[in-house]
């Protein structure tokens, strides 16, 4: 006889990674089936019915939901320790004589002056917070997504007219003074500088040229829209002025999706009145891939382009049958899918090449398919997937299972803000498959990330994946096993 | 340009505790805001102000213009002069209130004013005299004037007259009648009203003498010294009336007044510690007033009760009151009374707490933190939560304490939605029931619905 406890805890608050986590946490107690800490957005509620649970009475979208179901008494309990453990309140400085934590970014900086300000409030919260940053005088950058286009530009004009920076809105990495801030890597001080418009895009380019021994001086993420016609690259342009400025940057490198072409004209002729060169990295059919872009950029520099480090898995020679490609970077699939696309054809996929290839990300997979699991379709109430796999893994046990799969092309992202482990659970899934289906791995990492860059190769290759660290070149290792298994 | 590439990185964080905790393992400096949503449903009106291209320098502009306000003592003359008050036109605390929705201090102290004035002979005329309309009502504020409690203020009642000397604006404010039964807690016993007589009669004139022989008194210079030496200006006034008995006792004694009347009038100054409010309160309003209707500007200009409606008045909204229900205090209660006694939130004197006083100075003041109900330590987080909802400091009133930090200055309509933090108000209870004055003093915040309210008309006016 199992037991249900639902609340709806007023004034309470956790951001929206943390209670992810907590739910998960709770849910893996011992005797708890099914567990959802969760704000009570209409989202959530919406998940609490899928769940099962009834609706609290009164819960709106400042409440704290607490719904647990478990076997008895005894494991009702345990949960909710959990559940108590993990909101448990960061302590404050003790005594209450004692300074209290600033409510907003401005009394933050009335404090301590100004400083690099870090949004990831949720999406419709982000601009005012932005705003009031850049009234207290702070460079900004905003994880957030779900701000408008108006509302991104009104930042960007701001901080114009004030001198200052605004990195995103849905700015996923950026490295500033060594420090890495979202997804992000620990990389040496050295001669290159990035703008990037594309947050793994951007990794790629950094983790090929940390393994070539080059290290930066700042990777600054400026929105995936900020070339777009509309923002016209307003971020970019004041990036690319302060890169140049900085006497330690010798080259930069500026990271996008092909821009609009009005917006590309302006800020190539607004790169050629710098005096550091500019290198642009367009992911894009018939442009140079991330790896060659590296590898331009190297050369550009005088240093030696070495082999990309790879680590052969097994087999060589799978079963006929189709690519299937699950990432959680959008760059990398997107980078995927235009080299397999020459070669093996059309790529059905949720963030197509083409319209008519696209495809229901929640459906099985017919033909070559490459799958975006952080496109916002599938993060919607849950963490990106650089944080959490659990929908990637569940999808590659599903194409394991599927005789028409063939090849398994996957990406692993280390750094801040990732997983600490994500080898650690694709690993067992990789071994458990049978020796007619491959596994190919683009691994992006820098020498010196938390989860140890050749432990975490090693791991999925003792496993059986085979390991690149260049995303194009895994790409077309997984092109070349689809053509030999015909 | 941004210098960021030229600087140590340190970060300020708001939202996912995992990227604060990422760049701490990194060695960064890390400054993380306890972020929480804002008031329910306003993150769209919130979007819209803080977009509006008017707000920073409107309420920089608003914040210059309270702190340049000097306000001087110039003169005190019967209200009916000043305020252009005809014999039946009787001006009260608050947004402006019928009889039928009048708690009961007010209609106390109606009452007692309508007797002082001669308009009725039995106080339960009044009335009938004030639904006839035969008698009219108004807000203080609408006549540049406040008064403490009930701020009942009539024709024949003298006023204190504060000047700022660099723009000539003038404000005004009754002469305060000590504690205990008296009209503005809604006593209206004969006692009362032989005070008021004797207040007009001997008082007002003795002042104005002495002020006129003076010239002026400094009375934001006061304020300033005040706040060192244990007043915040709303609950204690004690420092504050007796530095305004030094400068004014001199010229008191050199009038033509019989000395007994001198006497008397420095006993009864010198014997209520809360005479200085009614300079401090209209010296308040003087700096705000300065800071009205500046278009785009989100700062709170007013905080007035009536004993029913909390008012709330911004710069960027011109006279329009934001009106929500008072709140009952809590705190201590003299005597026998208790919380049953108390009647909801009342007084102008939260233009105290509007100019950075009061509740916001309650650090400076550790000897009333036990009177209202609290420790020292409760009384500097007090002060210190107040800057969370506030555009500046102010430049005059420094909080010894807090290394002399001004106090928090200039409430942000954007700030208090954004944290949920409210006003913080120190204050006196009435007796609910008409005739039984203070029943004791305690703390209050305004309704929280009248700030969002405020800020859907702000988010109306923008021009972006």
């Amino acid at each position: 006889m199992s037991v249900e406890h639902v609340e709806a805890r007023s004034g309470a608050y956790a951001d929206s990674v943390t209670l992810m986590q907590v739910s998960r946490r709770v849910a893996s107690t011992a005797g708890v089936d099914a567990a959802l800490v969760a704000m009570g957005s209409e989202l959530n509620l919406d998940l609490l019915d899928g769940m099962r649970f009834a609706r609290p009475a009164t819960a709106g979208p400042n409440d704290l939901i607490v719904a647990l179901r478990a076997q008895d008494d005894a494991a009702m309990a345990a949960g909710l320790a959990v559940v108590a453990e993990a909101l448990a309140a960061r302590p404050n400085p003790s005594g209450s004589f004692a300074e209290l934590p600033p409510r907003t970014v401005s009394a933050a900086a009335r404090a301590t002056g100004p400083a690099l300000a870090l949004i990831s409030v949720p999406g419709q919260h982000a601009f005012t917070e932005a705003m009031d940053a850049l009234d207290a005088g702070c460079d900004v950058m905003i994880f957030s997504d779900n701000v408008s286009v108006e509302q991104e530009i009104r930042l960007k004009d701001v901080a114009a007219e004030r001198g200052l920076l605004v990195l995103g809105p849905d700015c996923g990495t950026a490295v500033v003074g060594g420090i890495g801030l979202g997804f992000s890597h620990t990389l040496d001080p050295g001669p290159v500088g990035m703008v990037a418009a594309s947050g793994t895009g951007a990794q790629q380019i950094l983790c090929l040229l940390d393994a070539a021994g080059v290290g930066i001086t700042a990777a600054l993420g400026v929105g995936g829209r900020d070339l777009s016609a509309a923002v016209a690259g307003r971020s970019t342009r004041a990036a690319l002025a302060a890169l140049d400025d900085d006497p330690a940057t010798e080259l930069i490198i500026v990271v996008s999706k092909p821009p609009a072409d009005d917006v590309a004209a302006d800020v190539r002729a607004y790169a050629q009145t710098l005096r550091t060169p500019v290198h642009f990295a367009l992911i894009g059919a018939g442009q140079p891939d991330l790896t060659a872009a590296a590898e331009q950029a190297l050369t550009a520099l005088g240093a030696d382009v070495p082999t990309w480090p790879t680590w052969a898995g097994r087999p060589d020679q799978p079963r006929s049958g189709s690519l299937r490609g699950l990432f959680a970077g959008g760059t990398l699939c997107d980078e995927a899918m235009v080299i397999a696309s020459q070669r093996l054809g059309p790529i059905g996929s949720n963030i197509p090449l083409r319209p008519e290839w696209r495809v229901d990300a929640k459906k099985p997979a017919a033909g070559h398919t490459m799958i975006d699991f952080g496109d916002d379709e599938l993060t919607a109430g849950r963490p990106h997937p650089m944080i959490d796999q659990t929908l990637r893994l569940e999808r590659l046990a599903a194409e394991a299972q599927d005789p028409a799969t063939s090849v398994i092309l996957l990406d692993v992202v280390l750094g801040h803000g990732a997983h600490p482990d994500p080898a650690g659970e694709l690993a067992p899934a990789i071994a458990a498959m049978g020796d007619d289906v491959a596994v190919v791995v683009s691994i992006l990492g820098a020498k010196a990330d938390p989860q140890e860059l050749t432990e975490q190769a090693g791991a999925l290759q003792l496993a059986g994946a085979h390991v690149f660290t260049s995303n194009a070149q895994a790409a077309r290792f997984a092109c070349d096993l689809i053509e030999a298994a015909r | 340009m941004t210098d960021l590439l030229n600087r140590d990185v340190e970060l300020i964080t708001a939202g996912v505790d995992l990227f604060a905790d990422a760049a701490q393992l990194q060695a960064a400096r890390v400054i993380r805001v306890d972020w929480l949503p804002p008031m329910p449903g306003t993150e769209t009106d919130l979007a819209a102000v803080m977009a509006d291209p008017r707000r920073t320098a409107a309420n920089a502009e608003a914040v210059r213009r309270v702190q340049a306000a000097r306000a001087m003592l110039v003169d005190v003359v019967p209200a009916r002069d000043a305020l252009g008050l005809g014999p039946r036109d009787i001006l009260h605390a608050g947004p402006p209130i019928d009889w039928a929705r009048a708690s009961g201090p007010l209609r106390g102290a109606l009452m007692g004013a309508a007797v002082f004035e001669g308009l009725v002979e039995d106080p339960d005329q009044t009335a009938a005299l004030v639904e006839r309309g035969e008698i009219t009502l108004d807000s203080c504020h609408h006549h540049h004037a406040v008064g403490p409690m009930a701020g009942v203020t009539s024709p024949s009642m003298w006023v204190f007259v504060l000047e700022d000397p660099a723009t000539g604006r003038r404000t005004y404010c009754s002469l305060n009648e000590g504690l205990g039964k008296v009209l503005r807690y809604g006593a209206y016993s004969p006692e009362v009203i032989t005070r008021l007589r004797w207040m007009s009669a001997v008082l007002g004139p003795v002042l104005q003498a002495a002020v006129r022989a003076q010239g002026s008194v400094d009375i934001t210079a006061i304020l300033a010294q005040m706040v060192q030496m244990g007043d915040e200006g709303h609950n204690r006034n004690r420092a504050g009336t007796l530095m305004l008995l030094r400068e004014l006792v001199p010229a008191m004694i050199n009038t033509d007044f019989p000395s007994s009347d001198i006497a008397e009038a420095a006993r009864f100054v010198g014997g209520n510690d809360h005479f200085f409010l009614n300079v401090g309160m209209p010296a308040c309003k003087l700096a705000l007033d300065a800071a009205r209707d500046i278009p785009g500007s989100t700062m709170v200009v007013a905080m007035a009760r009536n004993g029913t409606d909390f008012g709330l008045q911004v710069s960027g909204t011109g006279n329009e009151w934001f009106t929500g229900p008072a709140l009952t205090p809590e705190g201590l209660f003299l005597g026998e009374y208790g919380p049953e006694d108390a009647n909801p939130d009342i007084g102008d004197s939260a233009i105290t707490e509007t100019a950075g006083l009061g509740g916001f100075a309650m650090a400076a003041a550790p000897a009333i933190v036990r009177f209202v109900g609290g420790s020292v330590a409760d009384a500097l987080a007090n002060t210190r939560r107040m800057y969370e909802i506030t555009l500046s400091e102010h430049d005059m009133f420094a909080v010894p304490v807090l290394d002399f930090r001004g106090t928090p200055l200039g409430i942000d309509v954007t700030k208090v939605v954004r944290t949920g933090i409210l006003p913080q108000i120190n204050t006196g209870m009435a007796g609910k029931v008409a005739g039984t004055g203070q029943v004791g003093a305690g703390l209050v915040t305004p309704p929280a619905e009248i700030f969002p309210a405020a800020l859907r008309a702000l988010a109306g006016s923008t021009t972006f």
